[in-house]
């Protein structure tokens, strides 16, 4: 066995500083992707795109900021969705819910600097009002992730992914 | 592999690298210190790391050019050309370490390599210059190779401008990448925030957009990701401080013009057409948040009788970060020969498939078949001894590249997972087990044989498994990582993957309706 994450070990540190391949960014949690087809957390937010239930041509950006808490959600033309009565509205509440499948209850309370009770859901202990965002911005990084999916493959050998080790599930 | 070959490889010196190697790592280790605090605020002893890696070259072409960048980190002067002297610096350093560790490696195996031919018109590369950098006198068979690559463009690609091709489309995305990596060096890692990770985005979309600068998309777009989970990284306490300098190193290099678009057909090196049978040993599989390789290593017959040859042969697919696991073979889906044969254990004919010098075949799959059923381990056994194993390209001389398929077994395995093969001990690496495969660390510690590539990292080798022959309810199985090619076979994993209901058809949708508006 070896073990090379930062704090798994006495000589983890150092190990952490002198490995080549590692995986650094910790692997995401398969979740169905149909209502929230998009989330992450960058931009000191953690952010996504919400289906509408409805029109499925349309879609609601959501958006809480690390910190503050303070949320946004609107359809991606920037109108304000109808469901904020002075509090978050279903489509941030799925954003949560799916973001915490996604990436785990810890890394979504870490990045968003919020003390969840142990039992409690991390989207009831956000304090934040509603603040306009606009939506564009985390619309075409949803439109640029999907992009993703038409870049053709490629047979010819990629040497720089040998950084890039695929990893398992500890079991 | 046999105990008295893993005794030959494991009974050198610290690091089984050699001397030479080992004092190489040292200076990296002092050059990668001091990207951490970024180039533009070193303190005297990280300036002093720069000046001791340029003073080890102080006898080679490269001398010159490295005791000048050196001189410009401590003057806060620094330019593009400094950097990119300072990364030659290392990736020669780093391509010398690589050179000692697979020498000793295929000393220990027996095993005979190809040697890398020389580029017509291109006389340095063919022999050597002799210019040895100073900091490798024990490592003699590596300092050859690493003063060929001072002598090419790679290294110098601003004096040479006549070995340029005279369109470069893709220039000014170079020129933008060279940009954001100068920014990153000044800043150090310490220093990076959500801006200066973000100022990235555009340069790496632009690079998608050439399939010849995938290598440096793939590359970038991995490296940025890191990046931007550890913001804020001032806070950070543990840093993958060679990793990361190893990346950008790498990235700065690719940057270079004529590096990837040197040939204007976009393909590296000139191919050999090969015909014959392909015995798979394995697939290893390469991942992060966009990309996905899956890389088989396999033997070839060639159909002439000739030599057969170790080679691999490579699928690389973009994807995003929450396809993951089993979903992730849905991706190389229009490759339905190569799966069928990871999948059902069986051989294949090829037929006129380039060859690449470094041993890559380059996959067509309308130009192979799945053919009799071949067992993994038996492969190893019988066809990879006499094997020949290929070249390695100048460019891609560094440790993290060494994936040696080799067969072990009548090992009793320690109680921390290790091989103790004849009472030598080999660490393997059950964390690097890919999760799109049946292959677990429990399977792992219940075998008895194993097919797996050898690695060097963080100091020491280590074997990745591709394949083990285990007990499992006391009946024998082999087990491999490619199983699952056409999906799992496993019901629980099968119900696993039915719960994440279809990744990749949902995004695809939503792809269709939201892209083209
Ligand atoms: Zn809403």
């Amino acid at each position: 066995m070896t073990d090379r994450s930062p704090n798994g070990s006495p000589n983890g540190a150092s190990a952490w500083a002198r490995h080549s391949r590692l995986r650094v960014v910790p692997p995401v949690q398969p979740r169905k992707l149909a209502k929230v087809p998009f989330v992450e957390l960058a931009d000191g937010r953690l952010q996504g795109v919400v289906s509408s239930g409805s029109d499925i041509g349309r879609v609601y950006v959501s958006s809480i900021a690390a910190g503050t808490h303070n949320y946004n959600c609107s359809t991606n033309n920037n109108r304000p969705c109808g469901g904020l009565y002075g509090s978050p509205c279903k489509h941030l509440r799925a954003l949560v819910a799916e973001a915490v499948v996604q990436y785990g209850a810890d890394r979504v309370s870490r990045y968003l600097r919020v003390e969840v009770p142990e039992g409690a859901e991390p989207a009831d202990c956000l304090g934040g009002v509603h603040e306009p965002a606009p939506a564009a911005v985390v619309f075409s990084r949803f439109l640029r992730h999907l992009a993703y999916l038409e870049v053709p493959d490629t047979t010819l050998p990629i040497p720089e992914l040998h950084w890039f080790p695929a990893t398992g599930t500890v079991g | 592999m046999l105990a008295v070959q893993l005794a030959a490889l494991l009974g050198g010196e610290s690091g089984n690298a050699g001397a030479g190697a080992e004092e190489a790592l040292a200076l990296l280790d002092g050059f990668d210190d001091a990207l951490v605090h970024g180039l533009a605020r070193l303190a005297d002893e990280r300036a002093d790391a720069v000046a001791a890696l340029a003073a080890a070259f102080a006898a080679t072409p490269l001398g010159d050019r490295l005791a000048e960048a050196a001189d410009a980190v401590v003057s806060g002067s620094i330019t593009q050309e400094h950097l990119t002297a300072l990364a030659g610096g290392r990736v020669a350093l780093s391509g010398a370490v690589h050179d000692a560790l697979l020498e000793g490696l295929d000393t220990a195996l027996g095993r005979e390599r190809a040697e890398w031919p020389p580029t017509p018109g291109d006389p340095q590369t063919a022999g050597g210059t002799g210019a040895h950098p100073a900091a490798q006198p024990a490592a003699q068979p590596a300092a050859q190779p690493a003063a060929q690559l001072d002598g090419q463009p790679v290294a110098q690609p601003s004096t040479q401008p006549s070995t340029q091709p005279p369109a470069q489309p893709a220039g000014n995305v170079l020129g933008g990448v060279r940009s954001w990596l100068r920014e990153l060096a000044i800043t150090g890692w310490r220093g990076v925030d959500h801006d200066l990770v973000s100022a990235a985005d555009q340069v790496i979309e632009a690079l998608l957009a050439v399939p010849e600068l995938r290598r440096l998309a793939v590359l970038l777009d991995g490296f940025a990701a890191e990046l931007r989970a550890s913001c804020p990284i001032g806070s950070v306490e543990h840093l993958p401080v060679r990793r990361w300098a190893d990346l950008w190193t790498r990235a700065l290099l690719l940057s270079q013009d004529g590096v990837l678009t040197g040939d204007p057909t976009g393909e590296p090196r000139p191919a050999a057409m090969v015909s014959g049978r392909l015995l798979v040993l394995g697939v290893d599989v390469h991942e992060h948040g966009t990309a996905v390789q899956f890389q088989m290593h396999a033997v070839l017959e060639p159909a002439d009788g000739g030599t057969s040859r170790l080679v691999r042969t490579s699928v690389t697919v973009a994807k995003v970060d929450t396809i993951v696991g089993t979903a992730l073979w849905k991706l190389p889906q229009r490759h339905k020969v190569l799966l069928a044969a990871l999948a059902d254990r069986r051989s294949i004919e090829i037929a006129d498939v380039p060859l690449l010098d470094s041993g890559d075949l380059v996959w067509h799959d309308d130009r192979a078949f799945v053919s009799k059923p071949a067992d993994p381990l038996a492969t190893a056994r019988l066809c990879l001894p006499g094997a020949l194993a290929p070249a390695v390209p100048p460019l891609d001389r560094a440790p993290v590249r060494i994936a040696e398929p080799v067969l072990v077994e009548g090992y009793k395995v320690t109680k921390d997972g290790s091989f103790d093969l004849g009472g030598t001990l080999l660490a393997v690496d059950t964390e690097r087990l890919p999760d799109c495969g049946p292959l677990t660390p429990k399977l792992v510690a219940a075998s008895s044989a194993c097919v797996g590539l050898m690695r060097w990292d963080g100091g020491r080798w280590t074997l990745q498994p591709l394949a083990v022959q285990a007990k499992v309810k006391r009946e024998a199985v082999v087990v491999a990582t490619g199983d699952w090619a056409l999906g799992p076979t496993d019901p629980k994993a099968a119900k696993a993957e039915a719960r994440a209901a279809d990744a990749v058809a949902v995004l695809q949708e939503r792809a269709g309706r939201l892209l083209r508006r």
